[in-house]
C-alpha cells in the first residue's frame, strides 16, 4: 500500500507525541527531579535501612510469585489448550478475575480469609500485616500475565509437533520439555516480563494486606506513597527511580534472551 | 501384519469408523481411499496410537497394540501438515528418535546423513524447516519417521498440503522408496490416482465403513458397488447401469438394447476423443474412445446415434 508521505509523517508524530506526552516526558521528569540535588542525595535516600528493606522485600516477592505463576500459568494454559475437561470455561474466566476485580477488593478480600475473625484465621504463622499476606496479593493480581500469553501460542501451534514426537517415542515428558517449551518459550518469557512488571509494581492489594511496617511489611511502592504522603518529596521520587530502574533492567534483560519474536 | 477388527470409534454424534475391519499384508503399500469424512485418518490415527477405538482390536506383527502408546508401537507416523520441529535444524529433526532411544552419537550421525541422502536432502542438515519448501519439508518428516526403522510407516495424506507436480513426483518418488525399504506402509489419501499409481492394495472408505479392498486393477475392473465404481474413476450413467466412459459403444445403426442419443459435443483431447450424448429422456452421457474410433464413426455433433454399454465393469443398481 502507497501511503502519502505527508500522511506517514503525521502518523509518525502523533504516535510518539503520544508516547512522550504520556510515559516518556513524566517518567523522564521522575529521573531529572532524582538527580537534581545529585547523585550523593539519591545514594543516601536509597540506602536508608527502610529503604534496603523495601528493596529486598520488593525482590523476594516477585523471586517467590513469578517462578509460581510462571509453572502455574504453563500448565494452566496447557489445560486450556490441549485438555478436554468439565469445568473448562470456568477456569478459562476464573483467570481474568484478577484483571476483573480491582486489586483493593483483592486485598480486602484476603483479609476476609485469612484475617483475624476470617475463615482460616487460624494458621500457625501469621498471613495478614505480614510477608505471606503480600505474597499471596502480589500472586492474585499477578496469575493471568503467562496463561493469557501462552494459551494463544499454544492453539497457533496445535499438536502436531507433539503428536510426531510421541510416534518417535518421546513420553510426556519429554516431549514437553524438547517440543512444547521452545515452541512456546517467546510467550513465556513475554509473560514473565509482564509479571515482575506487576509484581514490583502492585500496590493495591499490597497495600491492604501488608500494615505497612516499615522496615518489615512495605514493599518499595509503599516506600514510595509512604515518603510522599510525607513530604519527602525528594525520597519518593528517588525510590521511585529505583523501582523504574529494576523495571527497564528486567526488559532488557530479558530482550537480551530473546531477541526476535519473528523466527517462526 | 497389521489387523484391524471390529473397531468402532465416534466423535460425540458422528459415528467415524463403524465397525471395521482390515488386514494389511506384511511388507506391502496399502491405501486407505475415501471422500473427507470417511473415517481413513481416523483408522490411520487408531493404527497408530494417536486415536483410541471405542471397540475393537488392532493388531501388529501378531501382538495385540490396543492398549499400546504410539511411543511402544515401533510406528513411523508422517503428518500431511509435516509437523516439522521448527526449532530444530533439519539433522536434529530426523536425529529426534534416536536421541530419545539414546543411540550412540556416531550412529545418529551416520544414519542422519544416510537418511537425507535416500530422501535427497544432503548437504541440508543445518537448515531449518522454514528454509525449505513444502516437498523438501515432507521428505525430511518421512527420514525422521524412518530413522527410528519403524516396523510399520503411516502416512496421513503425506502429499495433500503440496501442488500438483510436487505431488506427482513425490508418490513415484514414494513409491520408489518402498520398493527399496519394504517398509509396511499405510498411506491415506483421497485422491484416487495416488492410489492406484502407488498401492499394492486399496481399501475403499465411505461413511466410517470399508467398501472394498482389492489391487488396483481388480477394484477398477471388478468394483463390488457404485461408491466403489464412481470413486475410482469417472463414470457415466446408461439406464440404470454405472459404466466407464471408454464402456460406452456408439453405433450409426439401432441395436439390440441401444438406446437412441445425439451427439452434442465431440472434445479431442490428443490421442483420446470425449464424446457428449444427449440420451433420449435420460440426460447427458460422457463417452470416451480413441481419436481413430472417433474418427471412423465419422462421427459430428447434432448426428444421431445408438448407445450401449458395453462394460465388463458395469454395475447394476
Amino acid at each position: 500500500m502507497i501511503v502519502d508521505r505527508r500522511w506517514r509523517v503525521t502518523l509518525r508524530s502523533f504516535a510518539l507525541g503520544y508516547l512522550a506526552l504520556l510515559l516518556l516526558i513524566p517518567v523522564g521528569m521522575v529521573f531529572y527531579r532524582t538527580f537534581e540535588h545529585g547523585a550523593m542525595a539519591v545514594f543516601d535516600s536509597v540506602t536508608t535501612p527502610a529503604a534496603i528493606s523495601a528493596f529486598w522485600l520488593t525482590i523476594t516477592v516477585t523471586l517467590i510469585a513469578v517462578p509460581l505463576n510462571t509453572i502455574f500459568g504453563v500448565l494452566c494454559a496447557l489445560a486450556l489448550a490441549r485438555g478436554r475437561f468439565r469445568g473448562k470455561a470456568l477456569l478459562d474466566a476464573t483467570i481474568d478475575l484478577p484483571f476483573a476485580v480491582s486489586p483493593v477488593v483483592i486485598g480486602l478480600a484476603l483479609v476476609l480469609v485469612y484475617g483475624r475473625g476470617g475463615w482460616l484465621d487460624g494458621l500457625p504463622f501469621q498471613v495478614i500485616f505480614a510477608v505471606p499476606g503480600i505474597v499471596l496479593a502480589t500472586i492474585f493480581v499477578s496469575v493471568p500475565f503467562v496463561v493469557r500469553e501462552v494459551t494463544p501460542v499454544l492453539r497457533e501451534i496445535g499438536d502436531d509437533q507433539e503428536q510426531a514426537a510421541s510416534t518417535l517415542g518421546a513420553n510426556r515428558w519429554q516431549t514437553f520439555w524438547r517440543i512444547t517449551l521452545p515452541a512456546i518459550r517467546w510467550g513465556v518469557a513475554y509473560g514473565i516480563i509482564l509479571s515482575v512488571a506487576r509484581c514490583i509494581g502492585e500496590f493495591g492489594a499490597v497495600s491492604v494486606v501488608s500494615g505497612r511496617i516499615s522496615g518489615e511489611t512495605e514493599t518499595l511502592t509503599l516506600l514510595v506513597e509512604e515518603r510522599f504522603q510525607n513530604f519527602d518529596v525528594a525520597g519518593a521520587y528517588a525510590a521511585s527511580a529505583l523501582l523504574a530502574i529494576i523495571a527497564l533492567g528486567t526488559l532488557l534483560a530479558m530482550t537480551r534472551i530473546n531477541p526476535r519474536r519473528d523466527d517462526e | 501384519m497389521i489387523a484391524v477388527r471390529d473397531v468402532r470409534k465416534s466423535f460425540g454424534d458422528f459415528v467415524a469408523l463403524n465397525d471395521v475391519s482390515l488386514e494389511i499384508p506384511d511388507g506391502s503399500l496399502t491405501s486407505l481411499l475415501g471422500p473427507s469424512g470417511s473415517g481413513k485418518s481416523t483408522l490411520l490415527r487408531i493404527i497408530a496410537g494417536l486415536e483410541e477405538p471405542d471397540k475393537g482390536t488392532v493388531e501388529i506383527h501378531g501382538s495385540d497394540a490396543t492398549q499400546v502408546p504410539p511411543q511402544r508401537r515401533g510406528i513411523g507416523f508422517v503428518f500431511q501438515h509435516y509437523a516439522a520441529f521448527k526449532h530444530m535444524t533439519v539433522r536434529d529433526n530426523v536425529a529426534f528418535g534416536m536421541k530419545i532411544r539414546k543411540q550412540p552419537k556416531q550412529r545418529i550421525q551416520e544414519r542422519v546423513d544416510e537418511l537425507l541422502e535416500v530422501v535427497g536432502l544432503a548437504g541440508y542438515q543445518q537448515r531449518y524447516p522454514n528454509q525449505l519448501s513444502g516437498g523438501q519439508r515432507q521428505r525430511m518428516a518421512l527420514a525422521r519417521a524412518l530413522a527410528v526403522e519403524p516396523r510399520v510407516l503411516l502416512l496421513d495424506e503425506p502429499f495433500g498440503a503440496l501442488d500438483a507436480k510436487v505431488r506427482a513426483e513425490l508418490r513415484e518418488w514414494l513409491r520408489r522408496l518402498h520398493d527399496e525399504v519394504h517398509v509396511t506402509t499405510v498411506l491415506v489419501t483421497h485422491d484416487q490416482e495416488e492410489a492406484m499409481v502407488v498401492s499394492d492394495h486399496i481399501a475403499v472408505m465411505d461413511k466410517g465403513r470399508i467398501e472394498q479392498v482389492g489391487g488396483p486393477v481388480e477394484l477398477y475392473d471388478r468394483p463390488r458397488n457404485r461408491f466403489v465404481m464412481s470413486f475410482l474413476g469417472p463414470v457415466s450413467k446408461v439406464g440404470e447401469d454405472l459404466v466407464r466412459p471408454h464402456d460406452i459403444a456408439i453405433s450409426l445403426t439401432p441395436e439390440d438394447g441401444a438406446r437412441q442419443a445425439t451427439v452434442s459435443r465431440i472434445v479431442h483431447l490428443g490421442f483420446e476423443a470425449r464424446v457428449e450424448l444427449e440420451v433420449e429422456g435420460e440426460g447427458t452421457v460422457a463417452a470416451q474412445m480413441t481419436r481413430a474410433e472417433a474418427d471412423h464413426l465419422e462421427l459430428v455433433e447434432r448426428a444421431v446415434v445408438w448407445v450401449r454399454a458395453t462394460g465388463r465393469t458395469a454395475v447394476p443398481a
